[in-house]
Formats: C-alpha cells, structure tokens, sequence
C-alpha cells in the first residue's frame, strides 16, 4: 500500500507493507536510524517520536496509521545547526550516557515543554515514566530538561547572557 | 524486533464506513484504535487478524460530555483526553485516579477508552471504574444500536458483548448529585499492569450512602463487580466498620489467580484492603 | 564578552566529546549499520526447556521466496562448528543438534531478504520434540534421581560442575567453635539480567576474494572476540576485523559470544552476502548471559560486644545449561572471595559449588565485578543480622570492624592485598549527610503511629581491574590492555585503546587522561576504540576494568611519549635531556624558565629537520602493554531510606546517600553520572528485577512487561559525596567506579526494608522485595511466594 506522511516537515510518500511499523520505516525507510527501538512491547520508549506534536512509541504504530499525519524525530530537532535547547541541555547536565534511550527522552521532554514551560521536578519524572534509561538513574535527565526549561533560546542564550 | 504477520489495512472515514467494514471482511478482520493492546499480541503472533480497520479518524467517537443527566464518552476518547477532562473529573474523579496509574503518559497519548474496555482485560483499570460508575455501554451494528449494562458486557476475560460486525460507540455515566468517586491500585511499578485494584462511586443523601458501586481489577477472570459489598453499604452512615465489612465482602467475593504479581492470599487482601481505601475517599470526596 | 570555555588540560569536570552525535540522533549502533545486499537473520528458538529433538524440517522455510538459507545444527556439525568453547572451559551448542536443553535456545537460523520476511520464515520450520523433565530449581539439580543435562559430555553422570574453596576451612571452624555469638542465614541473590537497552546484535560481513571477515558487533571485548573467532572458526586472525561501534549499555550482557553471530558469520560465508541479525528484547531476556543466581547460606561469628571474628559462606551457585560464566580461568566462582567485605577478620572461608541446570547460561558480572556484588550483599545482609542479634545499630557495628588505615596494604583472609582505604570517615560522612541520628529519631516517631519507616546501612568493599596476568586470563588470555599514542606534527594526538565504551565516556576520560600527562587540551586529543584494525590488543571493558587497566595505559603511554618529548626538547633546545623540566605542557632548561619548548613545538620538531640525538627516532608516538600489579579495590559507605506502606507492602525509596571513594577522579561529572546509573539498576536488583521459570522451565520474565526496570519514579534524587583515597599501584591512583554503585545498593536497599519491618520480627528476605514478597514476609512467611 501508498502511505503518505509529513516527516521532519517534509512530505514523504512510499510504498509499503501494511504490517510495517513506524519505527521501521523511519529507520529503514528513510535512513532515520536516530529513532531507535528496545523492546517488543511499548514498554521502554527508546522508539518515543512526536506524532502531531504529542510523543508516540513508534513500534506500536503501523507507519499505515500515520499516513496523513505529522511525524517528528530527533534529526528534525536541529534547527539551522543550532541544537534545541533540550539537546543543549542534555549535553551540559550529562543526561545520557550510551546515548541508546537519549532521542527517545529528549522528543518527549521537548513536548513536554512546549505544553509545559516550566514543569517541575515530579511533571518531568511523569512525563518520562514511560521511558526506560538504564545508564543515567534518570536524575541528569531531569536536570536536563529542567536546563532547557531555564534556557529556552539554548546555547545561543548561554551565550548572549554570559555577555 | 518481534513483527507482526501480514495483514490488509483500511482506515475507517465513518461509524457506517467501519460497519460495513466489518460486515465486509467478516471474523478475521479486527478494529484498530491506539493499537497498545492489539498491536503487541500481533508482534507475538498471540493474534492474527488478516484485516485491520483503522478507526482513528472516527472523530464522531471522540469527545467527553454531559448530556441527558449522564456524562458521555465517545470510545475514541484517548487516555489522556479522559486525564485532562476538567468535566470527568469534577464529576467521577475515579477515573482521574485510574488514569495517573494506567500504563504511561506516552500509551496515554494514544489508547483509548473504547480500546481498553473492549481489550476486556481482567487487570484493565477502566473496566473496573466503569463497574464501579454503573457504566452503560453504547453498542452500534449496522442494524442499529444496543445498550448493554457494565455487568453484562465482559463476558470473560478477552470477551465482550460486542458482535463481529459491532463497534463500541460510546460510554454512559449516569450523573448523581453528591457523588464521590476513587480508585487505588497497588502495581509493581509505574506503568505495571495491577496487582489488585479497586473502584468505588458513592452517591450519598441525608449522610448516608444512598447508592455505591464497587469494582475490582486484576481480582477475577473480568472486571469484578462486588454486589454483596454494595448490598451492604447501601444505605447506611459511612464508617470505618462499615467500610471494614464491606472490604471483607469484596475480598471474599472476588476470585484472583496466583501469578508473578502475588499469590491469591495477597491479592485478596489487596481487594479488601482497596476496597476499604477507596471506600474512605469516595465518601469524602462526596462529603467535601 | 562571551566567555569562552577554558580548554580543559587534564582532569576536571568536562562535557562530553561524545554527546553532540547522541543528541543529533547521530550515534551509530550496530542496527543503523547498512550495506548493499544485506540480509536479515532470524533464530529459531526452543519453546521447551529440555527435549529431545527427533527431527527438523525447514523445507517449508526454504520455499519461502525471499529466504536465502537456514541452517540446523546438522550443517554446522558438518563445518564442526555445532559448538562453540565458553569462557569457562565448557562448550554451548550454536544451534541444538540432539536436544535442547533450556527454553529460547538456539535450534535453527534463518537468512532472508529483509527482516519481515526472516520472522514470517521461522513459522515455516517444524521441529519435533519429545519432552524431557527439567532441572529448574538448583538445590534439586544434584538429587541422584535429578535428570542428567549435559548427555553431550562423555561420561557425565550428573549435573555437578565445579566445587571451589577459599579461606582457610580448619581455622574459620575453630574461630566459629569458640565464639559467643554465631548467626546463620540463607539468602538468594536471584538470577537477573543486564538487559542494556541496545539488544544484541551483528552485521557479519565476509569478503570471498580478500578471504576477510569483518564483523559489526555488539561487543564489550572486541580484541578478544576477534582471537575467540580465530581460535574457534579457523579464520586467520589477521583477516578479521571486529567493529563495536556505538553500543547501547553493556552491562556486562555483551561480553560473551553469542551463537547468533556465529550463525551470522556462517551464513554471511554461506550466501556471500552481508548478514545482519538482531536480537529481540525476549531472546535477550531468555538466551543470552543471565547474572548472579547464588544460593546462599552465610554464618558470621563475633564476640558479645560485637567484634567480628569470622565468616563461612556455602554457595549453590545455578550456571544454566551450559558452564558460560565469564571470569578470569582460575576463579570459577568470580571473585567471590572478597565477600571478607570491609572488615579486619581472624579467618574466613567459602566453598561454591556450580551446577547444570534447564536454564540459559551466563553468570556474567551485570555491572560488577565477577561474582563481587554477590559477596557484598551476603557480608553487608550478615552485619545487619548480626547487628540485630546483638541488638547493635547497624552502622555502630559496621564502624567497631572496619579495617583501620594504617593496616593497609590489608592481606584479607581469603588472599586479597587492599591496595589502600580510609574506611571510617566515608562510613561518618553518609551517615552525616543522611542524617542518621535524625532519621532515627524519626522513624521512632513514625514507628508509634504504625508507619514503617527503615534506614539501610552499607559498607563495601570491591576487587576490580583485573588483572595481574601471573594471575588472571580469560580462555588464555592475559588479562592487560595496550595502548598507542600519537602526536601529529600540530600537537594533536591520536590514542588507541582497547577498551569498548558502553556508556561510560571514554572519548572524554581518556583524553582527559593524555591531557594531564602531556599537557595538551583534551579537544585536541582523539580517542579511538571498537575497532581492532584500528586499536591495540586488550581484553575489554566489563568488571570495572577500563580505567584501573587501560586508563593506567592510556597513563603510561602519555609519560612515554613525554620522555621521549623531552628528548627532542633537548635537541631542540641545545641542552642535555637530564637538564631539563616538566611543567604541565612543555620542557624547559632548568634554571632558565625562558628557553623551553611546548608539545606542540616538540611534536613540529619530531616531525620536522630538528637533527635528532644518536638512537632517537623521529615521530612523536609510543605504545605500551599495561599489565597491572594488583587489583583495585574502590569503597563505598551508602545510607538508603524507604517507607514501606504496612497495608500494601509497597517500598518507596525515599532517600538514597552514597559516598564513593574511587581513589583519582578523572572526570568528576562522569563518576557521578555512573553512580547515578547503578544507584539505579540497584534500585532494580533490590525491588523489581528477576528472572523466574515455572517448573517445566518456562520463563516468566521474558519481556519488559515482566521484567521490571526502575522508571524515574521509583528512584529518588541520588545525595552523592566522595572521599579520595589513590590506589597507590595505579599510575594515577585511580580506581575504577561504574560498579560500586550496583555492589553497595542492593543491600543497603534490602536493609533498609528489614529494618522497616523491624516491628514484625522480619530478619530477611529474598530479593526483589515485591509488595507481594514484603506483604509475605508481614504476614510471618518465612518462604517467599512464586
């Protein structure tokens, strides 16, 4: 079957199997391997991608069902090779270690903060509790986030208000 | 990665659009909503439609509302829709409680309440707060509809009363004055299926308890609705014997099988022991 | 002005240089490798745990149009290749020739176009079983009527495979006879699972004309992998390159060979196409390297007033189906034998004895070192107990037997030489930091209204970075590491290593470690691992071992290429080498702090027209083998504290402090970023992970719906301090710290949760503390349920 999709802002059109998973055709469809997978079950959300801006686990959605909608992963984060401030913020809080769970985590905290500016600890410890990160005891994860929340220009703002 | 085998897909553009569907494809075609429940049996290979209807785009079926004293939830309404409804809330604040403890933000974003219900999962939270909230089921056929009650839609576990050829349409709470309403679940971790849960709807008049349900989850092959524990709290003054004896009922009454989440003495504590929680809730909440 | 970030030189808190691709999406791993005319592999798996195998029919398989080859273990047979040696002097079927012998072994191996279609294959192959009655629980696996496993060995007639002793039996009996206290408790440390979040996995890719292999893999041991291949599959050594690139988290899962790779390797040769094959979260959860698995019974002997004098640990240690543990070769029960602890003993011993079982092999080190996490929780479960017989708080306890500073180097009891440690005030500064006198008072409080409140004490010591190779080797070999270093006529330098990060930030640390010895910003220094065309020889990264081992030659490396810089210096400079000083950077005259020459200035010359003295070579590069003389042996004093809900049985962990002392901190960011990990995973261990069968051998946690793994809402906000104690052996004292964390938590979590249920006369239970478990143990059940 013809599934077309608007991925990264750019629309996409392919022929596919109707069993094929989202993650799948972003990683071997389009080569967009930033978008990776852990389990079989929806329970480690290292597949997390925002599908009209809300965070999904992309190995529980058939690409089918995301025809016509708007997808989003991590290598449409960068924007005009400034990184996005929670990309910024993972680097400068050490949130990610082997970098396996790193895009799924940071498309959610990036959806978190554009419903919720400013969330505190707890909303960032919920909106990720869908989210298995084995290397970092999640604690810079939270400072990462929470990083991205005080700078929401990233480092283009670390930068100016240093001067 | 597990993957499921192959299938044909359509995508539903109406209730009469997924009927005819269904009517078409006949037995082996499944609806498909948020997909968290089938999708993964279909990974395993535990299920194998040969048709999927998507029904996602059935926008008809999706909205919280009151409407006719009672409040009414399309089945497409997504967890997280069921979360964040300041109306369902405000009047059946159990399904606000079952919802922060069902799956994750991320499932929430995209599971249904139609889903869930229709999944008929014994350990499924919905199944046991619509039990709780005297739920009636809104059934459409290409024929028409049917409303069943809450107690006679699961027909077992993984079974419900919809047909082949049927969809679940909509849910309907009736709405009481001076209700409270909660739920508790005791869960191995976040985002676990329950151990044991329980939910409990309150209507009070004249400080006494004029009507209640009593649902339990993870306890029984379905949703367990506790009728002798309403029985006795029926009209009486809430107080902790009162609740005691209710709780003793409820664990009595419900039947859970031993697995990796305890053994059937802990889960029937669990029953109880819930039962009694949200019991203390509900009432004050209907009080407050 | 933006202030531009200082160039960091050496050791100090630095982002990491690997993180800018992670953030973009950009690391790859071995399932984002690609190549033209790839196929996909699939294993077929045993549904049974053991059977015999009457008959395989993969005709169906073969029809399938967009499957290129399946493989038995018949086809294997005839390339002698159906077996495969472990680490630990046993072989493990690749694919199963006459029976199975745990459930998800490996039966079959499919090749198709894509991935799809390989899985759609599996279905197509029909294998006949006939059913044999399984071995689950351990202490049944020696009964004389127990089910023989291993039929494969000539002449076995059991399911015994090892018995194993340190200490000295005779003088820890007679402590024991005379001692006025003695306490004994069984305990389980249950089989578990790394589970990294990245599965297991390979892209073999075999070239028919240049005869060479080169092999994606998910790999913590590269080097040792491309040898095992040689050794195993007759491939010359020289044509195979072994690749780990990005890995997801190893935790000790990705040490061992799978048979997956092999299959991957074989079929790569079979059909002269690349051949990629990952792993699914369930045959990783059910078929590759399990940990600990320990039966335990501890007994501890100590005078009234609470000095310990003795420990005998009995050990039934569950080696599944097949002997794969992985463990330098003379220790086959790891290093147990450090289950000493922390305390100055009269005498101690332990006997281990391994068996078969219908399980998956392994007994891998999850994040620890070899069998080291076992040892401490059986030590630091015995001191509370103890303390609880002797109605002594635990932390007092733990401080009267402590060993004192001035007995280090400390020969322990079991043979270990503690290279060095300043015991006491770690233990005073977490109970500090916690506040123990306070959370006392408070759970007191909280105690007279019914709330179940528990404060968990622990002390550990561990033995990491092996090691020593008079001592220590792994299928033959030696268990150092190399590492090559080179300056380029600009100053930058390229270091080779051995070692594979997982995680652990090796681009940063290492450099950081160059940076230091020479000079030089740590920018300017390109750490390159995961690649055994391109590294020196070295056995890895598992058991704490990259910075006690390879980092201590990334050290030694740097001070050559500096004694050799200051050669050059010297000739530069007209002076005598003997003339000259180090001062971080650069060579100068001694007296005339004017005339000296940067690395960057010496590192041009090397390369340049400087006329060179008799004997130096021109270049900027040295190399080296660092076998190290001793082990490490980090410490920890941690203070856990939790409510547990006395209607429900549910463990909230509320607080958690850890003092670590790793001796040099290299990168202080990065110490307390593994901390925080396996803080974590001991939250997991402690709580939630486990790895269970039912009594045909099926196992019951073979997906994360199953197995448990801590979210970030059952860990708290980690309260970490540090003391600094150098390992004096260790060029720059550092001891290695990604484990301590996993070795410290479990029991100072499991204390914590006894001493909470403390008004129900509880005094142990088994580990993980479900509220199912909890709620048991309450209630005055002494057995754990299922």
């Amino acid at each position: 079957m013809q599934v077309t999709l608007t991925v990264n802002g750019d629309e996409v059109t392919r022929e596919i199997e109707p069993r094929m998973l989202l993650v799948h055709f972003l990683r071997e469809t389009l080569s967009l391997t930033g978008t990776h997978w852990g389990c079989d079950t929806s329970n480690c959300g290292a597949c997390t991608v925002l599908m009209d801006g809300e965070p999904v686990k992309s190995c529980t959605v058939l690409a089918a069902m995301a025809g016509g909608h708007e997808v989003r992963t991590i290598e449409g984060l960068e924007r005009a090779g400034e990184l996005d401030p929670v990309q910024q913020g993972f680097i400068e809080e050490h949130g990610l270690q082997c970098g396996f769970c790193t895009p799924g985590m940071v498309m959610t905290a990036r959806a978190l903060l554009d419903r919720n500016p400013d969330p505190t600890e707890e909303e960032i410890r919920e909106a990720i509790s869908g989210q298995i990160c084995r290397c970092t005891g999640y604690v810079n994860i939270v400072k990462a986030v929470r990083w991205a929340a005080e700078h929401p220009a990233g480092a283009a703002a670390t930068a100016a208000s240093a001067s | 990665m597990q993957v499921p085998a192959p299938f044909d897909y359509e995508r539903a553009t109406s209730v009469e659009h997924a009927l005819s569907l269904l009517e078409r494809l006949g037995p082996e075609a499944r609806l498909i909503a948020g997909g968290h429940s089938l999708l993964p049996m279909m990974k395993l290979r535990l299920a194998a439609p040969e048709h999927l209807v998507d029904i996602n785009d059935l926008h008809e079926l999706d909205y919280i509302r009151e409407e006719a004293g009672e409040l009414r939830i399309g089945a497409l309404a997504r967890h997280r829709e069921l979360l964040e409804s300041e109306l369902l809330g405000r009047r059946f604040p159990i399904f606000h409680d079952a919802e922060r403890v069902i799956a994750d933000p991320l499932v929430r974003n995209r599971g249904t309440i139609g889903g869930a219900l229709c999944q008929a999962d014994p350990s499924e939270d919905l199944s046991a707060a619509c039990a709780a909230a005297h739920a009636r089921l809104v059934i459409r056929g290409l024929g028409g509809e049917r409303v069943v009650e809450m107690a006679d839609f699961h027909r077992g576990p993984y079974e419900t009363a919809v047909g082949p050829s049927e969809i679940l349409a909509e849910i309907r709470l009736p709405l009481r004055e001076a209700a409270g309403s909660a739920y508790e679940k005791v869960e191995r971790r976040t985002g676990d299926w329950a151990v044991a849960a329980a939910g409990v709807c309150v209507w009070m008049s004249d400080g006494a308890i004029a009507d209640v349900g009593v649902g339990l989850a993870a306890v029984g092959s379905s949703a367990v609705h506790c009728a002798r524990a309403e029985e006795v709290l029926r009209g009486e003054r809430p107080s902790e014997e009162l609740f005691d004896a209710a709780a003793d009922l409820a664990a009595a009454d419900c039947s859970p099988a031993a697995d990796q989440r305890g053994p059937v003495e802990y889960k029937r504590h669990l029953a109880g022991e819930l039962t009694r929680r949200a019991l203390r809730r509900a009432v004050a909440r209907a009080l407050g | 002005m933006a202030t531009a970030e200082q160039p960091v030189l050496g050791y100090g808190r630095m982002k990491r240089k690997e993180d800018p691709r992670f953030v973009r999406g950009k690391g790859r791993y071995v399932d984002d490798v690609s190549l033209p005319g790839m196929l996909h592999g699939a294993v077929l798996r045993s549904p049974l745990a053991h059977a015999r195998i009457l008959s395989i029919d993969t005709s169906a398989a073969l029809q399938h149009p967009k499957v290129h080859a399946v493989i038995t273990g018949r086809d294997l047979e005839a390339q002698k290749l159906a077996w495969a040696p472990t680490l630990s002097a046993d072989v493990q079927a690749v694919l199963a020739l006459d029976k199975v012998c745990f459930q998800g072994q490996e039966v079959a191996f499919v090749v198709a176009d894509d991935h799809y279609s390989a899985r759609d294959a599996l279905e197509l192959i029909d294998v006949e079983y006939e059913p044999l009655p399984a071995v689950v629980d351990p202490r049944k696996a020696l009964d004389p009527d127990a089910p023989v496993i291993r039929e494969d060995i000539e002449g076995k007639s059991d399911n015994h495979i090892f018995d194993w002793e340190a200490g000295d039996r005779d003088a820890t009996d007679a402590v024991f006879e005379r001692a006025e206290v003695v306490v004994a408790q069984d305990m389980i440390y249950p089989r578990i699972h790394p589970a990294p979040m990245e599965t297991c996995g390979c892209v073999a890719d075999f070239d028919a004309v240049e005869g060479k292999l080169t092999l994606w893999c998910t790999t913590q041991a590269p080097h040792a992998h491309r040898t095992l291949y040689a050794l195993v599959a007759g491939l010359p050594e020289h044509k195979i390159r072994v690749i780990s690139p990005d890995i997801g988290g190893g935790f000790g899962n990705k040490v061992g060979i799978y048979p997956g790779y092999v299959c991957s390797v074989v079929t790569s040769i079979v059909t002269g196409r690349p051949v990629k094959w990952m792993e699914d979260r369930t045959e990783n959860l059910t078929s590759t390297a399990f940990a600990r698995d320990y039966v335990m019974r501890g007994e501890i002997a100590a005078t009234r007033d609470g000095k310990i004098q003795a420990v005998r640990v009995r050990v039934l240690a569950d080696h599944g189906a097949f002997n794969a543990t992985a463990q330098p070769s003379k220790y086959p029960a790891g290093f147990f034998h450090i289950f000493t602890g922390s305390y100055d003993l009269e005498a101690a011993h332990c006997r281990v004895t391994g068996v078969y079982t219908n399980k998956a092999p392994g007994g891998v080190a999850y994040r620890c070192s070899f069998r080291v996490t076992e040892a401490a929780y059986a030590i630091e479960r015995m001191v509370d107990v103890l303390a609880d017989e002797l109605g002594v708080d635990p932390a007092e306890l733990r401080m009267r037997n402590l060993i004192r500073p001035e007995q280090f180097p400390y020969r322990s009891k079991t043979g270990w030489v503690y290279d060095s440690g300043d015991y006491e005030p770690a233990l005073r500064m977490a109970l500090e930091m916690a506040g123990y006198d306070r959370l006392r008072e408070e759970q007191g409080e909280r105690r007279e209204r019914g709330e179940l409140m528990g404060i968990g004490v622990s002390f550990f010591t561990e033995t990491v970075g092996a090691g020593p190779r008079r001592d220590m080797d792994i299928v033959g070999l030696g268990m150092a590491d190399g590492a090559d270093l080179r300056v380029h006529p600009t100053g930058k330098a390229v270091l080779g290593i051995s070692v594979q990060t997982q995680g652990q930030g090796h681009e940063t640390t290492f450099a950081q470690i160059v940076a230091e010895e020479l000079g030089i910003p740590a920018e300017d220094v390109q750490v390159v691992h995961g690649d055994t065309d391109e590294t020196p020889f070295g056995l890895g990264t598992y058991g704490s071992r990259s910075t006690p081992v390879s980092g201590a030659a990334a050290a030694v490396v740097a001070r050559k290429v500096r004694e050799k810089a200051r050669l050059i210096a010297a000739a530069m400079l007209e002076a005598s080498p003997a003339d000259l000083e180090w001062e971080k950077g650069r060579w100068y005259v001694k007296g005339d702090p004017e005339q000296g020459k940067t690395i960057q200035e010496i590192a041009m010359g090397a390369h340049g027209t400087v006329e060179l003295p008799e004997g130096v070579e021109g270049g900027l590069e040295a190399q080296t083998v660092y076998n190290p003389s001793n082990l490490t042996f980090p410490f920890g004093a941690y203070v856990c504290v939790v409510d547990v809900d006395p209607g429900t049985g549910q463990v909230k962990v509320r607080r958690f402090v850890a003092v670590d002392d790793c001796g040099t901190r290299i990168n202080p960011m990065i110490v307390e970023g593994q901390i925080h990990g396996g803080l974590a995973e001991g939250v997991g261990i402690a709580l939630m992970e486990l790895i269970a069968f039912d009594e045909d051998g099926n196992c019951l946690n073979g997906s994360f719906m199953d197995y448990l793994i801590p979210t970030a809402k059952e860990v708290p906000n980690f309260e970490l301090g540090a003391t600094v104690t150098p390992s004096p052996h260790h060029p720059i004292g550092a001891k290695g710290v990604g484990e301590s964390p996993t070795v410290g938590s479990p029991p100072a979590i499991v204390n914590a949760v006894i001493d909470a249920l403390e008004p129900f006369g509880v005094r142990h239970v088994d580990m993980p503390l479900t509220p199912a478990r909890v709620w048991a143990a309450m209630q005055g059940h002494t057995e754990p349920p299922a």
